[in-house]
């Protein structure tokens, strides 16, 4: 099924949606379904997933064997279409004195970065949202956990999560009936678990946004969509026509027979079913447009393919053109403000943030020379570990916590499968040389750890004043510095996975958190640039996302979190996108916008 | 999990980019009524083969380097690194040479560094044959080749005399390794069995091997 049928635009719209991942194909599914005319406009290319996904495809089938390339820094099947850490013809710089580029990963696709993340959907815990009345650190959200906790269970129940309770303080369960059943752990998995139990790192089913089982679309449809009988008789339809995951084929590369979560294959297509959304790709929005009373009438945008110049108009206006696109956006429509609009608190392109990362891996003995397994499993992680040292953070010196993602095993060999032999082996070849490949292959294991940033006056983004993009638009140019609690908490990982390897048999040197830390934005959680507050004064929206100064223009991404908890933020701009389109509709209703 | 990227030489990131024009252009002033009804776009209005390739027919937008003769020689050495047994096929029907081609002739940094160690101890390997037996390597018999072989396979402990070819051997045993072991021919004796769809739960590990590994308790 073609995604997009027509290339057409309708005089007005009640809503125009820019940008097309997490945060715009929720907010377009969930007004599409309440009957409001829908523009989205996406800067990339269409792309279909049930047609362009390589499934099975074989590294032989791919240039140099499938490894990654300046234009596929991911691999050659990874999902990404017309990015990675440059987009041709739209470059990003750095600030003079900046400590460490900030790298920015972008994409150019129907989907945005759905299409290829890891699936990785963790709820933020009570504590996340009260952060700064419990270390005095960075801001508190306007909003409890009680607040989102309903809206979670139903992203959750709608684009279909596996995992388990836990009962880890700060690591919120799920209500029953609404996870799907976790994978079962992997070898190398189950080691870690036990090395785990010795050395008291907590290791549980991972969630992701995979489907272990079909799903039961009657159901759900009628408890997510209680008075609203033809979305459930849509989406009673698309969900029982995903497929569940059939244990292959790597989650990166997208998933064609919609097992996994894509803004693509999971909320577009039942959008466009219920006849109320358009969608305009190849489409770069530069500005906003402001009327004379304040309120935003439209968008501006270059059509890529004419080089045209098009206005669209509606009567409400939705950013989710990503974290940093959408403060861009804000920064370039300077028609009332030379600031740049919905920025009177001055805080658009500030308090910016990505996850602090960092991995250690080994050889593990006990890992050499297994019978023949298929590891293949849900493309991605099936345990982690939540941050278990919630309560003493006084000891540990810095001040949030972080959460472990691991692997290791047999997959699919790379160019660098077995890049261990040069060590291992160095010397052999022939049918030796064979055997010791049998014998090392995939006895390896890895962690990596993912935490909390805390917002700094120093990591922010503005625009350069002298670059512009090919479209003519001004380029956003970063600044970034890491404070003392991002680089313990990365030495801190170190010494976590130096331990949990040193148990598995193998050996790790852990390094220092300087050495350790991965660059800024490489992590690609990149949050905040337009956070939500309680005060117009200190922030640009409120929990809503819809922006203090200008009532119709809403931002449904990741720029609206006030901080960035160590859970990748996905599955929360996904709970804020809905929560926020309700709202939004029902101040439509009451004629407030 | 991220991954660093890799960079491309500055020569080549001119040839591997043209098309994708970063040039900045100031945008036209004309604002068009928004009120267009067109045919639907094409999925891939001006597909790149490096940004956004198509799989069904992949594109190697480079010149590979090597010449027919060291293309012989390459397979020859990459069939005794990894000849035909029962652990799988030998390296020239699954491509390895042409691999290590592709490899070292993309506009890549790291490879074209590995491009004039690979191409340079090709020619080693043959001047060292004609010095020991007036034949191009690949026209030595088994026993010739071994003994070349054998005097570079171990860069710690060669002699000077045959140090050059011992990196080159190093080099070209690692490619060797990569393009044999990314060939789905290899999986078998390897011990890959994955890529294959599975109906029903994930079957997890099997009891025996849990028991083997002295897992029970976490499974
Ligand atoms: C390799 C990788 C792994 C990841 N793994 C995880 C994970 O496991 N868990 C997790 O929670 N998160 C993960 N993430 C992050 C996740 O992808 C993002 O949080 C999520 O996609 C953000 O959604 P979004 O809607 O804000 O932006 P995007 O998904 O980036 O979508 C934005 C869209 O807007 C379009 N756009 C941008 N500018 C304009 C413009 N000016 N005009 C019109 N359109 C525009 C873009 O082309 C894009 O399609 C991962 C990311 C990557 C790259
Ligand atoms: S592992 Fe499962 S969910 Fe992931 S791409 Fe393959 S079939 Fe789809």
């Amino acid at each position: 099924m073609p995604l997009i049928t027509d290339r057409k635009t309708k005089p007005q719209y009640d809503v125009i949606i820019v940008g097309s991942g997490a945060g715009g194909g929720m907010a377009a599914l969930i007004l599409a379904l309440n009957g409001m005319k829908v523009l989205m406009i996406e800067a990339g290319r269409n792309y279909e997933p049930q047609v362009e996904t390589p499934m099975f495809n074989t590294p032989e089938m791919a240039p140099l064997r499938g490894n990654k390339t300046p234009g596929k820094p991911f691999g050659y099947y990874d999902a990404t279409v017309d990015g990675g850490w440059q987009v041709p013809g739209e470059p990003y710089t750095n600030k003079e004195g900046t400590e460490g580029a900030f790298w920015w990963w972008r994409s150019r696709m129907l989907g945005g970065r759905t299409n290829h993340w890891g699936r990785i959907s963790l709820r933020f815990g009570p504590h996340d949202f009260r952060c700064a009345s419990r270390d005095g650190l960075g801001v508190n959200w306007p909003m409890s956990y009680d607040d989102i906790s309903p809206w979670y269970d139903r992203v959750e129940m709608l684009i279909g999560v596996y995992g388990e309770n836990s009962g880890i303080e700060n690591a919120p369960d799920s209500p029953p009936g609404v996870l799907q059943p976790a994978p079962k752990p992997r070898i190398g998995e189950l080691m870690a678990k036990k090395a785990g139990k010795k050395t008291g790192v907590p290791i549980v089913a991972a969630r992701r946004a995979v489907l272990s089982q079909p799903m039961q679309g009657q159901r759900l449809a009628k408890e997510l969509f209680p008075n609203n009988p033809k979305a459930q008789e849509i989406m009673a339809l698309d969900m029982s026509l995903r497929a569940p995951c059939f244990w292959a084929t790597d989650c990166g590369r997208g998933c064609s027979i919609r097992a996994n979560f894509q803004s693509t294959t999971v909320l577009i297509p039942p959008a466009l079913a219920t006849g109320n959304l358009d969608i305009i790709t190849d489409a770069m929005v530069r500005e906003v447009i402001i009327g004379p009373d304040g309120k935003a009438t439209g968008v501006h945008y270059i059509d890529k393919t004419t080089r045209r110049d098009v206005v669209a108009k509606a009567r409400v206006v939705i950013l989710a053109a990503s974290t940093c696109e959408t403060s861009r956006i804000l920064l370039n429509s300077k028609a009332r403000d030379k600031a740049g609009l919905a920025n009177s608190s001055g805080q658009v392109g500030k308090n910016l943030m990505d996850s602090v990362g960092t991995s250690l891996g080994s050889h593990i003995p006990a890992m050499e020379n297994l019978p023949p397994l298929n590891e293949d499993g849900a493309g991605g992680i099936h345990v982690y570990s939540p941050w278990w040292l919630v309560s003493q953070h006084a000891k540990l010196g810095f001040a949030r916590g972080y959460h472990i993602e691991m692997g290791g095993g047999r997959r699919m060999p790379t160019v660098a499968s077995l890049a261990v032999l040069d060590s291992k082996s160095p010397t052999t070849y022939g049918s030796k040389l064979k055997e010791d490949a049998r014998r090392y292959y995939g006895a390896s294991f890895g962690f990596a750890g993912r935490g909390e940033m805390i917002p700094n006056k120093d990591c922010y983004s503005e625009l350069d004043p002298n670059v512009v993009d090919q479209w003519g638009i001004p380029v956003l140019r970063f600044h970034w510095k890491w404070s003392d609690h991002e680089i313990k908490q990365a030495e801190h990982m170190q010494n976590t996975f130096a331990e949990l390897i040193e148990e598995m048999g193998g050996k790790a040197t852990p390094k220092s958190g300087r050495d350790a830390i991965q660059r800024p934005g490489e992590i690609i959680h990149e949050v905040g640039t337009a956070r939500m507050g309680e005060k117009a004064s200190e922030s640009v929206t409120n929990q809503f996302c819809q922006t203090w100064d200008v009532k119709n223009l809403f931002l449904m991404d990741g720029s609206v979190l006030p901080s960035n908890p160590d859970k990748n933020p996905t599955l929360t701009i996904l709970a804020l996108a809905w929560r926020s389109s309700e709202y939004l509709m029902d101040e439509m209703k009451k004629g407030n916008i | 999990m991220s991954q660093k990227p890799t960079s491309l030489s500055r020569r080549d990131a001119l040839k591997w980019f043209a098309g994708s024009s970063a040039a900045s252009a100031i945008a036209p002033a004309i604002i068009a009524a928004p009120n267009e009804t067109e045919q639907a776009p094409p999925s891939f209005p001006t597909r790149s083969a490096i940004y956004d390739p198509n799989f069904a027919k992949p594109v190697y937008p480079w010149e590979k380097v090597l010449a027919t003769e060291e293309l012989k020689t390459a397979n020859s050495l990459a069939d005794i690194i990894l000849p035909k047994d029962a652990l799988g096929p030998a390296a020239s029907e699954v491509g390895v040479a042409d691999f290590i081609n592709e490899w070292i002739s993309a506009p890549i940094d790291k490879h074209e560094e590995e491009s004039e160690i690979i191409r340079g101890g090709l020619s080693w390997l043959n001047t060292e044959s004609f010095r020991r037996f007036e034949k191009r390597f690949e026209e030595l018999t088994p026993e010739q080749q071994i003994q070349i072989v054998d005097d570079i396979c171990d860069a710690t402990k060669s002699k000077p005399e045959h140090h050059i070819g011992a990196i080159f051997f190093q080099h070209f045993r690692s490619l060797s390794i990569s393009g044999y072991y990314t060939h789905s021919a290899t999986w078998k004796g390897l011990g890959y069995v994955g890529n294959i769809s599975i109906a029903g739960p994930y079957p997890g590990v099997p009891d025996e091997l849990i028991k083997k590994l002295g897992l029970e308790d976490v499974a």
